[in-house]
């Protein structure tokens, strides 16, 4: 699993994070800040000027001065334009290099993902991933773009009304600013909480995302077994799970923001008396007294829009945690090339073998072992068998030869290297497996079979089919290798799917070739033709055939057998069938039900 | 060309005006508290301006004050604020749970509709999008609403304000006014430009969205031929189009933006230049001027708000453009009146002339097929791949409704059943397994009425119980989603276990025993016709010994029925069901063939 909630981290040890994980967000980023201290300046001064100009234009002792209004007016046009041009400017640049670094924390999101074994392995939930590199990084966008400006301008701002504010009484303004010290204290505090409650609006879309991936993927299933109703409930309780953390929310940041109000009246009403208390020891005057009271206002605004900032900084944050997240995580098998490029090897030339060393592997820690004590070679150039009642370790021996997962006991080892030692450039070009759910990609058949090598072109890819005996298969589809197969591949039988997924790995040429389930759902003619196909094309390869169809183990060089995690026997077929041991119990039964004897009597 | 940008406007508001009817009591509440907030706003003004007049200014000519006159001050100004915050809290509330409730609601029907529409419908719609329509673009539609009471009450506080311009000074009042059509103009232009612009960065969200889902759903394929850099090179391409197509959006916005900041400060301005002339000229009073200008600056705010308003509705547009063909998409599966037939004996099965094309393909995909199985018999469809059997299954439980002809169940028409009355008399097993992300226990119930002990026996018919035993939780453990922490074998065994639950009067199994061993799918087999009204069953498979446990054989090949009868017959009248099943058969001639394969290669 993704690690969950880092709750305790605060948020600005979050977004220093996140900033070190988008270089592309600080280029360019000192002419952007120059742009926001004009854009800043220019919205301090805006209210101040106009404010100037009434005061000492129309309210001149002795009448409007209207030379002084015209030149103060034509002062703040030029101040107003420069501030939207810089606005402007600053907003453009903004929104570039925001949009450039999040596209890039989203790739990176996306492509440490694939790192990752949480979505095979864990069952983590495509839709709640989904989230994490479209919503959760949209999320981001809002704060960069406006709330660190906003930020900036509301400090700008609280700043020249503190020095104003000091000019006119300094008592008055350490007045102001105790009032606000709570205020202060309590921002800790609110962070916190708002973090909590964005943290779970991320949490519960990617619940509601990952609820609607169910339905839709599953939507046979729903309409076979009639649990409309009980999938809708579902639904329903998913988005108002959503509902319900977002107005929780909401109440938060309502809170926050109201907060701020508070204390500004608190503020007032304590300028008013000490204000009034001060006048009558003859401290100040009742001019600086009104004038101040207006300051207030100005020292006010800016700490309300400061809340608004905190607000969307913490939604930002939430989201970010859970990309970040994803990024934070290890990736249970590394690449060698990247995490220690010296030791990093290609696999030597030529055919390849196979030994486990020792080997153990449990998927969780405590949990039963699915693969115990396995300790091995296979030659190269061997066809393997590998057979096994259901759940014996079967895939999971595959996985581990080709490193999809690493043993958590004893090595493996391919044409000599351990494999942890194996570069993926070199390891996923030799070695390659047909998984027992082979996926398609929404494309046509071609594509999906240069899937496996990228620069063939169709006229290679239909010569493969015929390679494989499946020439007349293919040109019994309505548009050959251009047809389309629909989402996941639906649009194909399941057989079809298969052959497509084999004929995938057979372009990729590979020295080991792993076969789980390959052919499962293929009529028996078909496979005979395709299996006996590739056979004779990958002579002098290595190939491990995992089948539950016996066929498969009866023309192999070697047989494995699994059973319950451990291999318990191995060797050739003619040698197993009749020897004590359970392949002995899987051929009988196999050769009941493909018709060699006569049925079972039931 | 003016007629588009009429039409753009016309239909946000036309929007708008959907958010408000759709959530009436949670916006009057809103405006409540946004009236209560600008009423209060205006009020603390008065309050400071009276506590000045009669209190300050007083004190400071006596030199003494009383305790109660300050009191009373401080007093005004919290009760104000008070009552300010409790306008903001029932603003920001209710204005939250009026788009809340709106997303939850559309989430709800669009969600719905996706568990309404008929699965061509789903094979059109790839998942990502789905779930943007869902996500992004239902945020989108509604994401506006926030800030509307707000701006709601902006435009009372708005028409207070032009009021008291009229009444102060008609002619300054015009030269100001100018402001308000410029934002209208300006917000014309912008929602034209900004349109197009939010359609293709909605488009794009979605279109990223898809990528990610179809690449993480294809994780063990990508990873098991090293294709994650192409992985995420084809996602960095879209990723960077969505980010061209938002930052085009910026710019457009991030221009709009500081007009709207701007336009009410140049306002003023112009008030302020022709008022200082007036003033001059002896037509107006300077203290008439200075409170325009303050009803000026006043206006700021509520002009901004109607912006943010506006300047959403471009994307709520194109969000809610997305979602529309969603909710009004058909071709629900129609269902009829009737209840289906029930009884304790297995159903009868009759398929009459049927014939179904799957969309888009060229031909079609069964053709003329006309077969019955009788109660409680047990009937093999066998047929190379891609002949047709699983489209045949999909339509014994309607999952389908075929072009031509019918399909019945105890001689009623599927198509006349109510809804749930199929599923409540048949069961399916579907060739590719789907377990649901719940536990062991939920996966087989499906939320039905069972009890342990009937899960229990279901499992052990389906030969799971074993394994179940073995699970850390047992049937409480969680499986993953779509079963990722079981094999695949284990996985069948659940869906099995799922189908025999129900004790189903047609139980329709689509080659669902490939990955169990076949002495166990014997056990099956027969634990479901040993009982004294055994099930009718139907069953896709291609391993003799299933084929033989089958009262009949039909033999499909390309869409058609060529063949039905006994196996034995089968066997000896049709070549290609000879050669299929027999395809394992005469080991000799095997190894004979592949000696000579050998020696060509
Ligand atoms: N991701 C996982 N998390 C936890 N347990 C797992 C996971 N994958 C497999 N297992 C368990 O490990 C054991 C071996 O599984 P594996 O998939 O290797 O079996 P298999 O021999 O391939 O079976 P099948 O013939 O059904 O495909 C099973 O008991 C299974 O439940
Ligand atoms: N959604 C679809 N759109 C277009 N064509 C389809 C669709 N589903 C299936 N087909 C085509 O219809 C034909 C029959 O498919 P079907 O899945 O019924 O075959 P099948 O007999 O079950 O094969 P298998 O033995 O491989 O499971 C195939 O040629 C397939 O390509
Ligand atoms: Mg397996
Ligand atoms: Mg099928």
């Amino acid at each position: 699993m993704l690690p969950k909630d880092r709750g305790a981290e605060s948020a600005t040890a979050t977004l220093r994070r996140g900033l070190r994980m988008m270089p592309e967000f600080r280029h360019g980023l000192p002419l952007t800040f120059l742009l926001a201290l004009v854009a800043t300046a220019g919205r301090v001064v805006v209210p101040i000027a106009v404010q100037q100009t009434l005061d000492r234009g129309l309210g001149a002792p002795g009448g409007p001065d209207i030379g002084l209004v015209r030149e103060l007016v034509a002062i703040c046009a030029v101040v107003v334009l420069v501030t939207g041009v810089a606005v402007y400017r600053m907003n453009v640049r903004l929104f570039r290099t925001t949009e450039t670094a999040l596209a890039g924390l989203r790739v990176r999101a996306f492509r440490h993902v694939h790192d990752l074994s949480v979505l095979h392995q864990q069952g983590q939930r495509r839709g709640s991933l989904v989230s994490r590199v479209t919503s959760d990084v949209d999320q981001l966008s809002v704060f960069m773009q406006w709330g660190g400006v906003l930020g900036l301008v509301s400090l700008g701002q609280l700043v020249v009304a503190t020095v104003v504010m000091a000019v006119y009484s300094w008592q008055l303004t350490l007045l102001v600013l105790v009032c606000f010290i709570p205020l202060g204290v309590a921002v800790k505090f609110f962070a916190r909480r708002l973090a909590t409650v964005y943290g779970l609006v991320r949490e519960r879309i990617g619940d509601v995302l990952a609820a609607v991936g169910e339905s839709v993927v599953g939507a046979p299933t729903v309409r076979a077994y009639g649990i409309r109703a009980r999938t809708a409930a579902r639904l329903d309780r998913a988005i108002d799970r959503h509902y319900r953390a977002s107005v929780d929310a909401q109440k938060t940041t309502a809170a926050v923001y109201v907060s701020g109000e508070f204390v500004a009246a608190v503020a007032n009403a304590a300028v008013v008396v000490v204000g009034v208390w001060l006048g009558i020891g003859g401290h100040i005057s009742a001019g600086t007294l009104v004038a101040f009271l207006f300051l207030v206002t100005l020292f006010v605004a800016p700490v309300q829009t400061a809340s608004e900032v905190l607000n969307e900084a913490q939604n930002a944050v939430a989201g970010f945690r859970r990309v970040l997240d994803v990024l934070d995580t290890e990736p249970d098998v590394q690449d060698p090339a990247v995490a220690d490029p010296e030791h990093a090897r290609g696999l030597p030339p030529g055919p390849l073998d196979v030994r486990f060393d020792h080997v153990g592997f449990g998927y969780a820690p405590g949990a039963r072992k699915a693969l115990d004590g396995v300790d091995l070679a296979i030659a190269p150039r061997t066809r393997v068998a590998i057979v096994g009642e259901t759940g014996s370790g079967k895939t999971t021996f595959a996985k581990l030869v080709t490193r999809l997962m690493d043993p958590t006991e004893g090595r493996v080892l391919v044409g000599g290297v351990p494999l942890t030692e194996v570069a993926f450039a070199s390891l996923r070009e030799r070695v390659v497996m047909v998984p027992q759910d082979g996926f398609l990609f929404d494309a046509s058949i071609a594509d999906n079979v240069r899937y496996g090598r990228p620069a063939l072109t169709d006229a290679e890819i239909t010569a493969a089919f015929d390679e494989l005996g499946l020439g007349d298969w293919l040109r019994g589809l309505s548009d050959g290798v251009r047809t389309p197969v629909g989402q996941r591949g639906e649009s194909l039988s399941a057989g079809e799917r298969q052959l497509v997924a084999v004929a995938r790995a057979y372009v990729a040429d590979p020295d080991l070739l792993v076969l789980d389930e390959a052919t499962s759902a293929v009529d028996p003619a078909t496979e005979m033709r395709l299996t006996r196909a590739l056979d004779a094309l990958t002579d002098g390869r290595t190939t491990l055939t995992i089948a539950h169809r016996l066929s498969t183990a009866e023309r192999a060089d070697e047989v494995l057998v699994v059973d319950a995690g451990r291999v318990v026997q191995r060797g050739r077929h003619a040698d197993l069938v009749d020897a004590p041991g359970p392949y002995a119990g899987l051929h009988a039964s196999w050769r009941r039900s493909s018709g060699r004897q006569p049925e079972p009597v039931v | 060309m003016p007629r588009r940008r009429d039409a753009v406007v016309r239909r946000g508001l036309r929007h708008i005006g959907r958010a408000v009817s759709e959530q009436r009591a949670m916006f009057t509440l809103a405006l409540l508290g946004s009236s209560l907030y600008a009423g209060m706003t205006v009020a603390s003004a008065y309050v400071i301006g009276g506590i000045t007049d009669r209190v300050l200014l007083p004190s400071f000519d006596d030199g003494a004050t009383t305790g109660a006159a300050l009191g009373l001050a401080a007093l005004a100004i919290l009760v104000v604020a008070v009552l300010k915050i409790v306008g903001i809290i029932g603003r920001r509330l209710f204005a939250g749970i009026m788009s809340y409730r709106l997303m939850a609601d559309y989430r709800r029907r669009v969600t719905g509709q996706y568990l309404r529409l008929p699965l061509s419908w789903h094979q059109r719609h790839p998942t990502g999008q789905l779930l943007s329509n869902a996500n992004s673009d239902v945020e989108a539609s509604w994401f506006f609403v926030a800030p509307l009471p707000f701006a709601c009450g902006a435009l009372v506080m708005v028409a207070i304000t032009v009021v008291a311009l009229v009444l102060t000074d008609p002619l300054l009042a015009v030269v100001g006014l100018v402001v308000f059509p410029l934002v209208f103009v300006i917000n014309a232009v912008y929602s034209q430009v900004m349109s197009p612009r939010m359609e293709r960065a909605q488009q794009l969200r979605a279109e990223v969205s898809e990528i990610a889902h179809e690449s993480f759903d294809a994780a063990l394929v990508v990873k098991t031929l090293g294709r994650e850099d192409d992985e995420a090179r084809r996602f960095a391409v879209k990723a960077d189009e969505l980010r061209d197509g938002l930052v085009a959006v910026g710019r457009v916005r991030g221009l709009f933006d500081p007009m709207m900041e701007a336009l009410p400060n140049l306002g003023t301005l112009a008030v302020l230049l022709v008022g200082a002339e007036r003033v001059a000229d002896g037509a107006t009073q300077a203290g008439d001027l200075v409170s325009i200008a303050y009803l000026f600056t006043l206006l700021a705010l509520p002009i901004r708000a109607i912006g943010w308003v506006l300047a959403d509705l471009p994307r709520a547009m194109a969000g809610f453009d997305r979602v529309t063909p969603v909710l009004q998409a058909t071709g629900e599966i129609p269902h009829g009146p009737d209840a289906a037939p029930t009884g304790e004996t297995g159903a009868t099965v009759a398929l009459r002339g049927v014939e179904f094309r799957h969309e888009g393909a060229p031909r079609p995909t069964l053709q003329g097929i006309t077969f019955d199985v009788a109660a409680g018999r047990t009937l093999a469809v066998v047929g190379p791949t891609g002949s047709g059997k699983s489209t045949l299954a999909g339509l014994l439980v309607r999952l389908v409704d075929p072009d031509r002809g019918t399909v019945e169940l105890d001689g009623v028409d599927l198509r006349t059943l109510r809804e749930g009355e199929v599923s409540s008399q048949v069961a399916f097993v579907a060739q590719s397994t789907f377990l649901f992300d719940d536990t062991v226990r939920d996966n087989v119930t499906l939320g039905g009425d069972f009890t342990d002990e009937q899960v229990h026996e279901a499992l052990r018919t389906a030969a799971a119980e074993d394994f179940v035993a073995r699970l850390p939780g047992g049937l409480d453990t969680h499986v993953g989603e779509r079963g990722a922490s079981l094999s695949g074998g284990q996985r069948q065994r659940l869906a099995i276990a799922r189908a025999v639950i129900r004790h189903p009067r047609l139980l329709v199994l689509d080659d669902a025993t490939s990955a169990v061993d076949p002495s166990v799918e014997a056990r099956i087999l027969d634990a479901l016709r040993a009982t004294d009204h055994p099930a009718t069953v139907v069953v896709v498979a291609y391993r003799q010994a299933t084929i033989a446990l089958a009262d009949e054989v039909v033999w499909i090949e390309n869409g058609r029925l060529v063949a039905r009868g006994a196996h034995e017959e089968l066997l000896a009248q049709v070549p290609g069901y000879a050669r299929l099943v027999r395809a394992y058969q005469p080991p000799e001639a095997d190894a004979a063939e592949r000696e000579t394969a050998g020696a060509q290669a």
